[in-house]
């Protein structure tokens, strides 16, 4: 099936086998590997995307069912050199270890602050309760999205104290 | 050998952030699925859904109809392909029992994943399709799921070894002695826990590709590994391909835990088969595959005996262990419960009177290997858990228990009853920190009053103190062991013409922050700015000599390894300033990159400058090679020995089971810290994987042996609303064995937590009668302890 995509801003027309997940689709066509994946069950939330600026599993989405829709993975977040501020909280909170859940932790984090710009330490354990990590046991991300609600960033290349 | 009483002024043991971290940030950075490999087929795996049975028949032809498909092979086919079975390095005993274990199982498999078949097709949705075409018959046999039943050997797993039991080794000392320490003790404690078993869960899953190079008969195998270097002499030796014709690339690596310290099947698949097809193979494995074909942590039974004084001081240790081993033996399968076997006595001052033994039995699971901490987190939590019982027995406080028992400060180093030397050490300290610090009074008194109220919700506090034999190790340690390999560490430091500096480490990162690290070192040592170093690792075309990452030893072998090569450069380039400047070599200080004639500071010759000439080579000093450049391999004198205090404080519901951490505080001694961000980093994660254990994981097995946790919605890793802010803290005793004063901290978290939870849980149920509750303490089995300890007489 032909569809059209429009993915960091670049349009994308694509003929893809109808049960391509999306996931599969921003990997092996578009070549995005950002986007990782974690499990078979839409558990993990690696693969994390925004979909129309709403956060998805792309791992839960058809990429026929994104037809016509605009989508940012974790390439298109950053402002060229500039560091989204979700992205630039978790490098000076050192949210992120090994980095294989750090996109889709990163983009769940964005659309989340979106939703509810100043939460709680326990609202946004919630909000990213679909989203597993392995590494950093949560504590510094937890840190790095109650940063970036609060301001609490240092400029770029600031170090940070404790 | 001088060690710093101080961490070095500069950039070691600030705060600096992660120069990974920008490309993990914006997804530039390439783990092994994310490859562009040209031409690649995909490779899917036949996995046995049983878990014992006879193969029968295997017909591919179904899948070999099939339009994207391109070849399909059984164990049988491959047979050949094998040199040797797949490796188990670790022959605890002479006379251990290893089946032949391949890649894939020719008449026989034991455990539901073993591989059967497989299939290479142009795509990877191929080449699962094709998965569903292979028609495999099996004759069933019964399972062996439990420890004690594979004890008893009445159904065997390998028929022909004639037993269930891999192998039996112990480590007694003083017998006699320990007979006695039982006969007049005050006090005894026996109790069994059992250590179930986990799954590793890293985030990314195995994958791998071998690329070809058809004309010569040279590969390259990039994989999602913990152990590029160990992994290409696996290979060669199993294939059976000279040494040199391999080349072992782990690029991004999602995190290990262990579970990608080992050699598996599909990377010696993807390699014999891009061989014999001459095109690049890969292949990605799926979560559930993950689950069921890496390789599992922990499964023990430990039965565990103290005898005690009146006083509560320990007077013996008797440890009986059985080690599940799972279908087949890993890379070091046996030797993770000896990985122990020297902490059963914990951080407690033992007389000579110790007696430890350990079955390896098989069973027709998953096998089982190095999960963060390997050993030692059951060690620690058999001992911490009977400490608290011993306090409950003698009814000591157990703060005050552990006081009494630690070995003192003043005793460092300290030789241990089993001959090993700690080589630093202040219980009291970190145990102090650590009670402050959660305001340990405060919380007896806020418990007294919910008991005294009956409140249905209990608080309950549980201390753990540990000690961590990490920084795998002395050589010749491992060779007392029956370990195949040393446990060295390779480093090269060299200075380019423009005064950069390329590091290359036989160490290898999946999480850690290597490169900042590193370059923090060698920045500070050679006046730099750490942003000029280059951290070079895991490829073996470019970092030739290594034993990789594990065992917490990258930074106290590794590191240390850095730290002497950067000094030998620094050697050498004296030697050429002192030629260039025409001055005494001893005359010469080197301090903040520049040389200069002490008493005459403007007497003095930047390293950049020395380094232009060394790559010049114009005007040497005779006999002096060209370049400023300096290899290293470091053999650790002893472990570094790590400890520190851990205590959790939880809420039980008595009415549901529910178990509700409110409070954490970990203080952690690794010694001196070259980043105390990354050092908080590791304790966090280790922290929630140990408390994972204790609260949340089990892989869970049917008496057919089939695993009914095999993805993440039914295995439950912790979101973050699962686990609490940890309150980290630490003390600093350096280590006296490496120039460095560091220790290791990978583990540490991990090590100290599982027993901190459940002994917080068990006391928070005490007055009921409670003495333990499995792990992992769910509602259910939390409800299960309160109701059989009613139903045992109720409250003391």
């Amino acid at each position: 099936m032909e569809i059209t995509i429009t993915v960091n801003g670049v349009e994308h027309r694509s003929d893809v086998e109808p049960r391509t997940l999306l996931v599969h689709h921003l990997r092996d066509e578009l070549r995005l590997t950002g986007t990782n994946i974690g499990c078979d069950t839409s558990s993990c939330g690696a693969c994390t995307v925004h979909i129309d600026g709403e956060s998805v599993k792309s791992c839960t989405v058809l990429a026929v069912q994104a037809d016509g829709r605009e989508i940012t993975t974790i390439e298109g977040l950053a402002d060229g050199d500039r560091l989204h501020p979700m992205q630039e909280a978790f490098r000076q909170c050192h949210g992120l270890q090994c980095g294989y859940c750090t996109p889709g932790m990163v983009m769940a984090a964005v659309s989340l602050l979106e939703e509810n710009p100043h939460p709680t330490e326990r609202e946004v354990r919630l909000g990213l309760e679909g989203n597993l990590c392995r590494c950093t046991g949560y504590h510094n991300i937890v840190k790095a999205v109650l940063a970036c609600a609060g301001g609490e960033l240092a400029a770029p290349g600031e170090v940070v104290s404790a | 050998m001088t060690t710093l009483e101080s961490p070095p002024s500069g950039y070691i043991g600030t705060r600096m952030l992660r120069r990974e971290d920008p490309r993990l940030l914006t997804g530039e950075a390439k783990y092994t699925a994310d490859l562009d490999i040209p031409g690649a087929l995909h490779m899917a795996v036949v996995r046995s859904p049983y878990a014992h049975a006879r193969i029968t028949n295997i017909d591919l032809s179904g899948a070999l109809a099939m339009p994207d498909v391109v070849a399909a092979r059984t164990g049988a086919d491959l047979q050949e392909k094998w040199a040797t079975p797949m490796p188990c390095a670790w022959s605890v005993t002479e006379d251990m029992l290893n089946p032949p274990h391949f890649p894939v199982a020719v008449d026989q498999v034991n455990y539901v994943g073993d591989a059967v078949a497989v299939v290479l097709a142009r795509t990877e949705a191929a080449a699962r399709d094709a998965l569903e075409r292979i028609v495999v018959d099996y004759e069933p046999l019964p399972a062996v799921v439990d420890l004690e039943e594979a004890m008893a050997d009445t159904v065997l797993v390998h028929p022909d070894l004639g037993t269930n039991k891999a192998y039996t080794w112990e480590l007694v000392i003083g017998a006699e002695a320990v007979d006695a320490a039982f006969a007049e003790a005050a006090f005894t404690v026996k109790e069994r826990y059992l250590q179930q078993r986990l799954i590793p869960m890293a985030m990314e899953p195995r994958a791998c590709a071998a690329v070809p190079q058809p004309f010569g008969g040279d590969v390259t195998l990039y994989s999602a590994t913990q152990i590029p270097h160990i992994l290409k002499i696996m290979v060669a030796l199993t294939l059976g391909v000279p040494e040199h014709q391999v080349r072992v690339v782990a690029p991004s690596v999602g995190g290990g835990f262990g579970s990608k310290l080992d050699v598996y099947a599909e990377e010696l698949l993807c390699v014999a088969l891009a061989l014999d097809l001459r095109v690049p193979v890969r292949w990605v494995e799926e979560r559930t595959e993950n689950a069921q074909a890496t390789i599992q942590g922990r499964g023990q039974i430990q039965d565990i005996e103290l005898a005690a004084d009146a006083d509560g001081r320990l007077t013996a240790v008797r440890v009986e262990l059985v080690g599940d081993m799972g279908g087949y033996l890993q890379l070091i399968t046996p030797g993770i419960p000896l990985l122990g076997a020297f902490l059963y006595a914990g951080v407690y001052d033992l007389p000579q009177a110790y007696s430890f033994r350990c079955t390896g039995v098989f069973t027709t699971l998953t096998p089982t290997d190095a999960y963060r901490g390997a050993g030692r987190p059951e060690a620690t939590y058999a001992i911490e858990r009977a400490m608290d019982r011993l306090a409950q027995v003698s009814g000591i406080d157990p703060v005050e228990l552990r006081r009494r028992n630690f070995v003192k400060a003043e005793q460092f180093p300290y030789t241990a009853m089993t001959g090993l030397v700690y080589d630093s050490g202040d219980h009291d300290a970190a145990m102090t920190k650590a009670l402050e610090l959660v305001g340990y009074d405060d919380l007896r008194a806020e418990q007294q009053r919910r008991r005294d109220a009956g409140d249905p919700r209990q608080l309950g506090i549980g201390v753990s103190s540990y000690f961590e034999m990490c920084g795998l190790a002395p050589s010749r340690v491992l060779a007392s062991l029956n370990y195949t390999a040393g446990g060295w560490e390779s480093a090269t430091v060299r200075i380019t013409p423009t005064n950069k500096v390329q590091v290359i480490s036989g160490a290898t990162p999946h999480g850690q922050g290597h490169e900042t690290s590193w370059s923090m070192i060698v920045a500070d040592r050679l006046g730099v700015a750490p942003e000029d170093v280059e951290v070079l690792h895991s490829d073996t075309a470019i970092s030739p000599l290594g034993l990789d990452t594990y065992g917490s030893r990258s930074l106290a072998v590794g590191g240390v390894a850095i730290y002497q090569a950067v000094d030998k450069v620094i050697d050498k380039a004296r030697t050429i300033a002192a030629h260039l400047m025409e001055a005494a070599e001893e005359d010469l200080e080197f301090e903040a990159g520049t040389f200069s004639v002490r008493g005459s500071p403007d007497h003095s010759l930047p390293l950049a400058a020395v380094a232009f000439e060394a790559f010049t080579a114009h005007n040497l000093p005779d006999g002096v090679e060209p370049n400023l450049e300096a290899q290293v391999t470091y053999d650790p004198p002893n472990f570094s020995w790590p400890f520190g205090t851990h205590i959790c404080v939880v809420e039980v519901d008595q009415e549901t089971g529910a178990v509700d951490v409110v409070r954490y505080v970990a203080v952690d001694d690794c010694g001196n810290q070259i980043n105390p961000l990354i050092v908080e980093g590791q304790v966090h994660g280790g922290v929630v994987q140990g408390l994972a254990q204790a609260l949340f994981e089990e892989a869970v097995y049917d008496d057919d042996g089939n695993l009914t946790t095999s993805t993440l919605a039914d295995y439950l890793v912790p979101a973050a609303s699962d686990v609490p802010s940890i309150t980290t803290a630490s003390t600093i005793t350096p280590s006296p064995t490496n120039p460095l004063g560091v220790k290791g901290i990978g583990e540490a978290g991990t090590i100290g937590a599982a027993p901190a939870v459940i002994n917080a849980v068990v006391d928070a149920l005490a007055p009921l009668g409670v003495t333990d509750v499995a792990m992992p303490a769910s509602p259910q089995n939390v409800w299960s302890a309160i109701r059989s300890a009613r139903s045992a007489g109720g409250a003391r």
